[in-house]
C-alpha cells in the first residue's frame, strides 16, 4: 500500500493551523464547561427540590441526546428564527467557533457536573464533621471543604472527561471550522487522499492523547498524593 | 447447538452481506443533496435531472443502473475503490480531475454565478469580495476555483458538505455569498420562499481551467469499455430526442450549451 | 408540522435502532476477545490488546469513521485480488456502518470487561481449576457468568454512547435519523424542527435503555447486598 506522504509534508501548515484550533476548541470548552459545571453540581446535590431536579434535568437531557445534534440545533438550528439573528447575540452566535465552544461546553459541563456531584456525595463523613465542630459556616464549608476535596477526587475520572472532549471537538470540522479533522477532510477533497489524510489526523489525535495522559498522571501524582499507594 | 454448525451458519451470513458486482449492470454514484439536478423527495426517493438523464442513459445501453447516495467530496475516492462504477451528479470535466479519472462527452454545460443579497454590486468578484466570507461545496470546483484565485486575493473561504449547508448560512447571515452552479442556485434557493431577498449577482464564472467544459460522467481512469458505451449512450439519446424530453421536465431553456 | 418528513424520520430511526443493537452485538464479541487478550499470559496477546484499545480510543470517531469507510472497501479489494479473486467485493453501508461501530466500541467494551474480570474474587477461578476445568472451562462457566453482573455499569454506559455515536454514521451516508433529519431541513429551510425532534427521538431511546438496563442490573445482582454505604 503506497502511502504518499510528500503532499501531506508540504501541507504541513494546513494540519498545524488545525491543531491550534483544536486546542483552542478544547481549552475554551473545558474552562467554561467547568464554570457551569461547579453551580450545577452544588444544584445536584442540594437538598431542595427546586434546585435538584432543574439541574437533573438538565444533565439527563444533556447527556441523553447526541453531541452531532446539539452541535447542529445550536448552529443551524437557533440561525433559522429571524429573531435571534436581530438579537444582541447574534455577533457571537454567528461564529461557528463560538457556536461549537457553546455546544461543547454546555456538553461537558453536563457530564462534569454528574461527575463532581458524584464526588461531593461521597465525601468522607469524618471531613464535614470536623469542619462543622470546628464552627465553620456553611459558605466556608464549601469553599474549604467540600469543593476542593471533591475537585481533587474527580480527577481521574474528569481525565477521561477531558480526553473525550478532544475527541469530540473533531466535530467542530462538520460546522466549517478546520481543525485537525477539518484539515484532513480539505486535504482528502483536494488531493482525493483519503488515507493519508484521515492516518495523519489519527496519529496526531494519538499523539496528543498521549501528552495529555502524561499530564494527567503529573497532576495526579501532585493533587493526590495523599490516595497513592505506599511506597515503601 | 453444535458449534460447527454455528459457525458455519455465521459464515454464510457474513458472505451474503458481501455481494458480488453484477457485470449486467452499473453502479452509478449520485449526491441526491443538489436541486433540480438531484434530490430526493419527501417519500425519501431519489429525483432530478441527473437521475433520468443517468436512467434514459442505463436503458439506451440497456444495463440496470445501481444509484449510490453519498456526499460529493467522496465520490471520485469511491470511484477509484471501485464502489461505484460511475459518477452521474454534475461533476465537471475539469484538467485536475481528468489527473484522476476520466470522463465521457459532456451532458449538459452551465456557469457558475454568485449568489448575495439582492442589491449588492458585485462587479469584479477578484476585488469586491476582498475581507469577504464566500461558502461553497467542498471537493467542487467552486472550491477548486476559490481556493486557487480568491483565496489570494484576501477572500475568507468556507468549505461546506453539501451545497445546501452554505445556503442556510448564507440566510442567516454567515456568509457574504456562495458560489454555485447558476442553475442550482436558482432552482434550490432563490426560487424558494428562503432565498428571497437574494438575487445571483456578478459576472457568470466561466473560467475554461475550472468549469470550460460542462459536466459529464467519471469512470475510472482506463476504463475504456464504460467510457464508450457511455458516450455512444449520451449521442444516441441526443439524437433520438430523449434528452430534450427529460430537460424540457427541469428547464425552459437549452442546458447542453454548445 | 413536520411537513409529510415524519414517516422519513421514524424509518430512519428503526434503521439506527437496528444499527446500533448489530454493532454492540459485534462489539461484545470483539470485546470479550479484547479482554482474554489483555488479561492473557501471552505477551504478545497482551501487547496486541492494548494497542487495540490505546489506538481505537486514541482517535475520535468520526476519524475512525472516515478512515475505515474509505479504507475499508480499498483493503478488501487488495486483499481479494491478491487472493486471485478478480470480481470487485461490495461492501453494503450498513454493514460498513455496523463493522466501524462494532470495531470502535469493542475496544471501549474490552476495558469495561477487562476491569469486571479484574473484579472478580480470585478465589472462583482457583476453586474452577482446583476441580479440574480447563482455563476455557472456568473462563465461560466461572469468570463469564460472574462478569456480567459486575460489568452492567459499564456496559450501560458503552450502550448509552454507542447510540448517540450512530448519529456521526450519517456522514458515511447512511440513511439512519439524522441523515433523514439533515434532508428534510434542508429542503424546508427548518433545521431547528427537524434537529429538536431527532433529539427527543434520542432521548426516547436513551431513556427506554436506561430502563431495561437498570432492570437488567437489578436482575442480575439477585442475592447480592448493595455496597454498604
Amino acid at each position: 500500500m503506497m502511502l504518499d506522504y510528500s503532499l501531506i509534508w508540504q501541507n504541513l501548515p494546513l494540519y498545524l493551523n488545525g491543531i491550534v484550533l483544536t486546542f483552542k476548541l478544547l481549552v475554551i470548552s473545558l474552562a467554561c464547561g467547568l464554570v457551569l459545571a461547579i453551580p450545577l453540581a452544588l444544584m445536584r446535590v442540594s437538598r431542595t427540590c427546586l434546585l435538584r431536579y432543574p439541574a437533573w434535568l438538565y444533565t439527563y437531557i444533556m447527556r441523553g441526546t447526541p453531541m452531532l445534534v446539539q452541535l447542529f440545533l445550536i448552529y443551524y438550528g437557533l440561525a433559522q428564527f429571524e429573531a435571534v439573528r436581530q438579537s444582541v447575540l447574534w455577533p457571537y452566535l454567528s461564529s461557528a467557533t463560538f457556536c461549537a465552544c457553546l455546544a461543547f461546553a454546555l456538553n461537558t459541563g453536563a457530564y462534569s457536573a454528574e461527575l463532581l456531584a458524584g464526588s461531593l456525595k461521597s465525601t468522607p463523613r469524618g471531613e464535614i464533621e470536623a469542619a462543622r465542630a470546628m464552627g465553620m459556616s456553611r459558605l466556608t464549608l464549601y469553599r474549604r471543604i467540600l469543593l476542593p476535596s471533591a475537585l481533587r477526587r474527580t480527577l481521574p475520572q474528569y481525565s477521561n472527561e477531558v480526553l473525550m472532549m478532544l475527541q469530540t471537538t473533531s466535530l467542530a470540522s462538520i460546522v466549517t471550522l478546520v481543525d485537525i479533522t477539518g484539515a484532513a477532510r480539505t486535504f482528502s477533497a483536494r488531493y482525493y487522499l483519503p488515507f493519508e489524510a484521515f492516518i495523519t489526523a489519527g496519529l496526531i489525535y494519538l499523539a496528543l492523547t498521549f501528552m495529555l495522559v502524561r499530564l494527567f498522571k503529573l497532576a495526579e501524582r501532585r493533587w493526590l498524593a495523599y490516595l497513592a499507594p505506599r511506597a515503601h | 447447538m453444535n458449534k460447527t454448525g454455528l459457525l458455519g451458519a455465521l459464515a454464510l451470513c457474513a458472505c451474503s452481506a458481501l455481494t458480488h458486482a453484477d457485470p449486467g449492470s452499473l453502479r452509478i454514484g449520485i449526491e441526491a443533496a443538489y436541486p433540480p439536478f438531484s434530490y430526493r423527495t419527501p417519500q425519501g426517493e431519489i429525483a432530478g435531472f441527473d437521475y433520468d438523464i443517468g436512467n434514459a442513459l442505463c436503458a439506451q445501453m440497456q444495463v440496470k443502473c445501481q444509484w449510490v447516495v453519498q456526499e460529493f467530496d467522496g465520490m471520485i475516492p469511491s470511484l477509484k475503490v471501485r464502489k461505484i462504477d460511475a459518477v452521474l451528479s454534475s461533476m465537471s470535466i475539469t484538467d485536475d480531475r481528468l489527473k484522476s479519472v476520466d470522463f465521457s462527452d459532456k451532458y449538459y454545460h452551465t456557469p457558475g454565478k454568485f449568489a448575495m443579497k439582492a442589491g449588492s454590486q458585485l462587479q469584479d468578484p477578484f476585488v469586491d469580495l476582498k475581507g469577504r466570507r464566500v461558502g461553497v461545496q467542498r471537493a467542487s470546483t467552486y472550491d477548486r476555483f476559490a481556493t486557487e484565485q480568491l483565496e489570494s486575493k484576501g477572500v475568507e473561504v468556507v468549505r461546506y458538505a453539501s451545497q445546501n449547508e452554505a445556503f442556510l448560512d448564507l440566510v442567516s447571515g454567515r456568509l457574504d455569498a456562495t458560489l454555485a452552479d447558476i442553475v442550482n442556485t436558482e432552482e434550490s434557493f432563490i426560487k424558494t420562499p428562503a432565498g428571497q431577498g437574494f438575487a445571483l449577482v456578478g459576472p457568470d464564472i466561466n473560467d475554461p481551467h475550472y468549469f470550460g467544459r460542462g459536466a459529464g460522467i467519471a469512470v475510472r481512469k482506463g476504463d475504456t469499455a464504460n467510457l464508450a458505451r457511455l458516450n455512444a449512450a449520451i449521442a444516441a439519446i441526443r439524437a433520438n430526442g430523449t434528452y430534450q424530453q427529460v430537460q424540457s421536465k427541469y428547464f425552459p431553456f437549452d442546458i447542453y450549451g454548445q | 408540522m413536520l411537513h409529510g418528513y415524519g414517516s422519513s424520520i421514524l424509518d430512519g430511526a428503526w434503521l439506527t435502532i437496528n444499527l446500533a443493537l448489530s454493532a454492540m452485538a459485534l462489539a461484545i464479541t470483539l470485546g470479550l476477545i479484547g479482554a482474554a487478550c489483555r488479561l492473557s499470559p501471552v505477551k504478545w496477546l497482551a501487547t496486541l490488546g492494548e494497542v487495540y484499545t490505546t489506538v481505537v480510543r486514541g482517535i475520535p470517531d468520526l476519524v475512525l469513521i472516515l478512515l475505515i469507510f474509505y479504507g475499508g472497501q480499498d483493503l478488501v479489494n487488495r486483499l481479494a485480488l491478491a487472493l486471485g479473486y478478480e470480481q470487485y467485493i461490495d461492501i453494503n453501508p450498513f454493514i460498513a456502518g455496523v463493522c466501524t461501530m462494532g470495531f470502535i466500541f469493542g475496544a471501549y467494551l474490552s476495558e469495561t470487561f477487562r476491569g469486571a474480570f479484574l473484579a472478580i474474587p480470585r478465589g472462583q477461578a482457583e476453586a474452577g481449576s482446583a476441580y479440574g476445568m480447563s482455563a476455557a472451562q472456568v473462563f465461560w462457566r466461572i469468570s463469564v457468568p460472574q462478569m456480567i453482573r459486575l460489568a452492567i455499569p459499564g456496559f450501560t454506559n458503552n450502550w448509552l454512547v454507542l447510540t448517540k455515536s450512530t448519529a456521526l454514521i450519517s456522514v458515511i451516508g447512511l440513511q439512519d435519523m439524522m441523515f433523514k433529519a439533515k434532508n428534510a431541513a434542508d429542503a424546508t429551510h427548518q433545521p431547528f424542527t427537524f434537529f429538536l425532534t431527532v433529539a427527543a427521538l434520542y432521548l426516547l431511546l436513551t431513556s427506554l435503555s436506561l430502563l431495561l438496563l437498570r432492570g437488567l442490573e437489578k436482575r442480575y445482582s439477585v442475592g447480592f447486598k448493595a455496597a454498604e454505604l
